[in-house]
């Protein structure tokens, strides 16, 4: 008994020995995380006084102040409008995180200068078209959810569509629309991103051709285009898209309906009067000659059945591309159209799909559409008419539910998760927040159909977009005011002022409603914004493999490791393999003779998070953002002779300078 | 008294072992525990050493297997070409390469050392035992060969004088601050030495006074 004693004893003694080892050496190696409670102190109060700050202005600090090091809770992804580029912004501290280059060339990201990113970037249009209007960015969705793996935005200048692919941030493809020229409706997807709509916008005749003015109605068109999107390849599959030829009134914003009105798309429009212009002759102007009806027509569109009718075959080849003929759509029951108040602006689609909004633009109402009256008053035939194309048109008092009287210029709306809807007034300068009827009654448990309470913007609203506001669930909590002027909000910077955009904390019910944080935007008039909980985007820290090449999202051809460095002639043909890595380039001079072609592959091989270099080439209109793991390709002709040293354009480390290399270019 | 047992001790009596059953176990027990110990430690990392800065604020990790080297390697090597480090790659190759082998065969030896009933039981054991400590010894070795054979012509030579790494606990090199951890692995081949130790008091304790009576005989 003695021994077995020992033994287990002995074995204990082992075991807590382990323990005792396993701990030693990894105390201090904890970092304290103390969290001391502070009071508001007299330093505190000192600068409230001396920066003379209301309670409110306190409050709206303390909501949006971001500790350093602390994330957003949600990341907003904003049009930049001229700019042609995206904006990434964090929310609630209105933080600019990225501007990523899509429809104009960016040097910071090397956009537009490799050969991959030229080849996006000109694609269609050719490389006169420098720039893009970006209007309404829309995140790739999943059950009408954000899914969080793509984000699309138009260009209304030119009617092109972009995928941005959000494990990097980079724009992927720019698919060209070959019918027009002009585009707003877009992009628009479907709950499951089977189709990213792009609704046009001016009428011209397809394929931008000419045809004499006085033709309008014959031989102008306007249309929808619905691009097919394989989630899996990440791409636009230009063949199995297609649109539906509409008349030429210019259709304005769409929405895809959700939930109960899934596989329906609603898009608005605004010159049914098919007013020409001429103010020089002395006829109406656009802007009166597009406002003489009452009322416009609200598409109703069965992007389903538009789908399935393309699959049978019964489509149009235009300009290569697949178009459903008007006359298709009216006897296949694709199209129908609904009176709305004249030259409206958004149509949004409540959560439940049951409701659509038109907000007024010229008419202080919002008109809400019920989807089950359509459906019905669709399977009824209730038909006030026809217009000049044959479209029938459904009886305005048989599928309206409500209008509701927001306030001067209502434009777009947005939800949230208490049953309320958000509207903003352009005219008034206010964003106005009203009660849904229907099951969101007894969320918000108060009137349904009544404004609750405006809160002032400053100035002249465009667009709202609410922390999730256009999906099947929203959030809630935040709202932001895109507003087109801010006058006196900023310091002056010249008569070429930044826009606002203003934050707006809608977390409590009822009348409290505040503003919260004022962020300008230099860069551009951005239109649409969607905002989306951080947790749900999953981007990449760096590429996954060295030697990736971003468009693909493969495996570069191109890419190699350290030792592997060459450079290969053919002919009058240069190829480079080089690396870069802190804090050389390998090889570090490159000789050719003048008139040589220079492919030039290089391949970033570090692995560490933000350890990016550049590559700049002075004289060849070259720099490159080469991001860790990621080969870039750029190709030039060596048409003048001299020495041109290239250089490391990130400082990427303390030798960051002595990183460079010559290219020399003998006569 | 035959030529064989001369070598590997007397052989322990049908009637004895089952008479003093424990007596026999216990050297068998902790001698094999130390064995097992000792082969499982070499799928576990040794050593581990974090470098802290304040552009890593996760730290860089590198962590030792008596085979190979894991964890931020590249970045580390990256830091190190600016002081004329080599590469951590080129660091014990010998040993990284007979390790697998050479524990192995301390393994068998050790569990040899059982049947062994005497005094060569400790010869035996006696590469189990000392295993840890000959382990530490090669790793100062190369920290000390890389902190001191820094390359003169390296882009920051001179910035960073000759240095040893701490074998256990912090030190600092430059802005990072380091801490150097005894891993699971090591703390097993600690613990297999011990029990071995352990075993070899009870194997004495067993088996000398049957050497003894043996040796009279």
């Amino acid at each position: 008994m003695n021994n077995r004693k020992i033994l287990v004893v002995g074995v204990i003694m082992l075991i807590s020995l382990a323990f005792v080892l396993s701990n030693c050496g990894k105390q201090g190696m904890e970092q304290g995380a103390g969290k001391v409670s502070v009071g508001l102190s007299g330093e505190v109060d000192k600068v409230i006084k001396e920066r003379d700050l209301t309670p409110e202005n306190v409050a709206a600090a303390v909501k949006t102040y971001l500790p350093t090091g602390r994330h957003d809770e949600y990341i907003m992804f904003s049009s930049g409008g001229h700019s042609g580029q995206l904006l990434v912004i964090g929310i609630p501290s209105m933080r600019l995180l990225k501007v990523v280059g899509v429809f104009t060339p960016e040097p910071w990201q090397g956009w537009g200068y490799s050969k991959d990113t030229k080849e996006v970037l000109i694609n269609a249009m050719g490389d006169k078209v420098q720039w893009g209007d970006t209007h309404h960015p829309a995140l790739s969705e999943t059950g009408g959810e954000y899914d969080g793996k793509f984000v699309f935005i138009n260009d209304k200048a030119h009617a092109r569509v972009a995928v941005i692919d959000l494990r990097d941030f980079e724009t992927k493809q720019i698919v060209k629309n070959p019918l027009s020229l002009s585009d707003h409706g877009g992009a628009f997807v479907t709950p499951n991103t089977e189709y990213v709509i792009e609704g046009g916008q001016y009428g011209m005749p397809f394929g931008y051709k000419y045809a004499s003015i006085d033709e309008y109605a014959e031989k102008y068109r306007g249309m929808v285009t619905f691009w097919k999107f394989d989630k899996e390849k990440g791409r636009i599959i230009i063949e199995e898209s297609f649109a539906l030829e509409l008349p030429p009134y210019w259709q304005d914003l769409c929405d895809a309906g959700k939930n109960a009105s899934d596989g329906w798309v609603f898009c608005n429009s605004f010159n049914s009067e098919m007013s020409t212009g001429g103010i020089e002759e002395g006829k109406p102007p656009f802007e009166s000659g597009v406002s003489q009806r009452d009322m416009d027509y609200l598409h109703v569109i069965n992007w389903k059945k538009a789908a399935e009718t393309v699959s049978q075959g019964k489509f149009e080849t235009v300009e290569g591309f697949k178009v459903i003929p008007i006359k298709t759509a009216v006897e296949e029951g694709i199209l129908y159209f609904i009176p709305e108040p004249k030259s409206p602006h958004g149509v949004d689609v409540t959560p439940n799909g049951e409701y659509l909004v038109i907000a007024g633009k010229l008419d202080p109402h919002a008109t809400v559409y019920s989807f089950s009256k359509i459906k019905r008053a669709i399977e009824e035939k209730k038909f006030s008419g026809k217009d000049e194309y044959g479209i029938p048109i459904l009886d305005f008092d048989a599928v309206k539910e409500v209008q509701v009287e927001l306030g001067l210029g209502p434009l777009h709306t947005q939800f949230d998760d208490k049953g309320y809807a958000y509207t903003s007034l352009f005219l008034e300068s206010a964003v106005v927040r009203w009660t849904l009827g229907g099951e969101y009654a007894k969320m918000h448990g108060e009137e349904p159909w009544r404004v609750v309470t405006k809160t002032s913007i400053h100035y002249n609203v465009g667009h709202i977009a609410a922390a999730e506001g256009d999906t099947v669930s929203p959030d809630g909590k935040y709202l932001v005011s895109l507003n087109k002027w801010a006058i006196d909000r900023f310091a002056d910077v010249g008569p070429l002022l930044p826009q606002n955009f203003q934050l707006i904390d809608i977390s409590s019910k009822g009348e409290k409603m505040p503003l919260i944080y004022d962020m300008p935007i230099p860069i551009g008039e951005p239109h649409y914004a969607q905002i989306i909980k951080a947790d749900k985007l999953k981007p990449w820290k760096v590429y996954p493999e060295v030697g990736w090449d971003p468009l693909t999202q493969t495996k570069s051809s191109y890419g190699i490791k350290a030792g592997e460095e060459k450079v290969v002639r053919k002919g009058k043909q240069v190829e480079i393999f080089m690396t870069a890595v802190r804090s050389h380039f390998n090889p570090e001079r490159i000789v050719v003779n003048k008139g040589d072609k220079i492919v030039w592959h290089i391949t970033n091989i570090e692995t560490a998070h933000d350890a990016t270099h550049g590559l700049a080439i002075p004289y060849y209109n070259i720099n490159l953002s080469i991001e860790p793991g990621e080969t870039q390709t750029v190709e030039f002709i060596a048409d003048r002779e001299g020495v041109f040293p290239f250089y490391c354009s990130e400082f990427c480390s303390a030798l960051h300078l002595e990183m460079m290399g010559y290219l020399l270019v003998k006569p | 008294m035959d030529v064989k047992e001369k070598f590997i001790g007397p052989r322990v009596s049908r009637e004895l072992l089952e008479k003093e059953r424990m007596r026999f176990l216990l050297p068998t027990i902790f001698i094999s525990l130390g064995a097992f110990l000792l082969f499982i430690s070499i799928f576990f990392p040794y050593w581990k050493l974090v470098l802290y800065a304040p552009q890593y604020p996760d730290g860089l990790r590198v962590t030792i297997y008596v085979n190979r080297v894991e964890g931020d390697v590249r970045e580390i090597d990256i830091l190190n070409h600016y002081i004329g480090m080599k590469s951590l790659e080129q660091a014990a190759k010998l040993e990284r390469s007979i390790s697998i082998i050479a524990v192995t065969c301390i393994t068998l030896l050790v569990f040899t050392a059982i049947y062994i009933h005497n005094q060569y039981a400790a010869f035996f054991s006696f590469p189990g035992i000392v295993y840890p400590i000959v382990f530490l010894a090669d790793l100062y070795f190369w920290l000390r060969y890389y902190g001191t054979n820094l390359d003169p012509n390296a882009p920051l030579a001179g910035a960073v004088k000759p240095f040893i790494p701490p074998l256990i606990g912090e030190g600092k090199i430059g802005q990072f601050r380091t801490v150097a951890t005894w891993e699971v692995g090591l703390i097993l081949a600690f613990i297999a030495s011990l029990s071995i130790i352990i075993g070899l008091y009870f194997h004495r304790k067993a088996y000398k006074p049957l050497v003894d009576e043996q040796n009279v005989s």
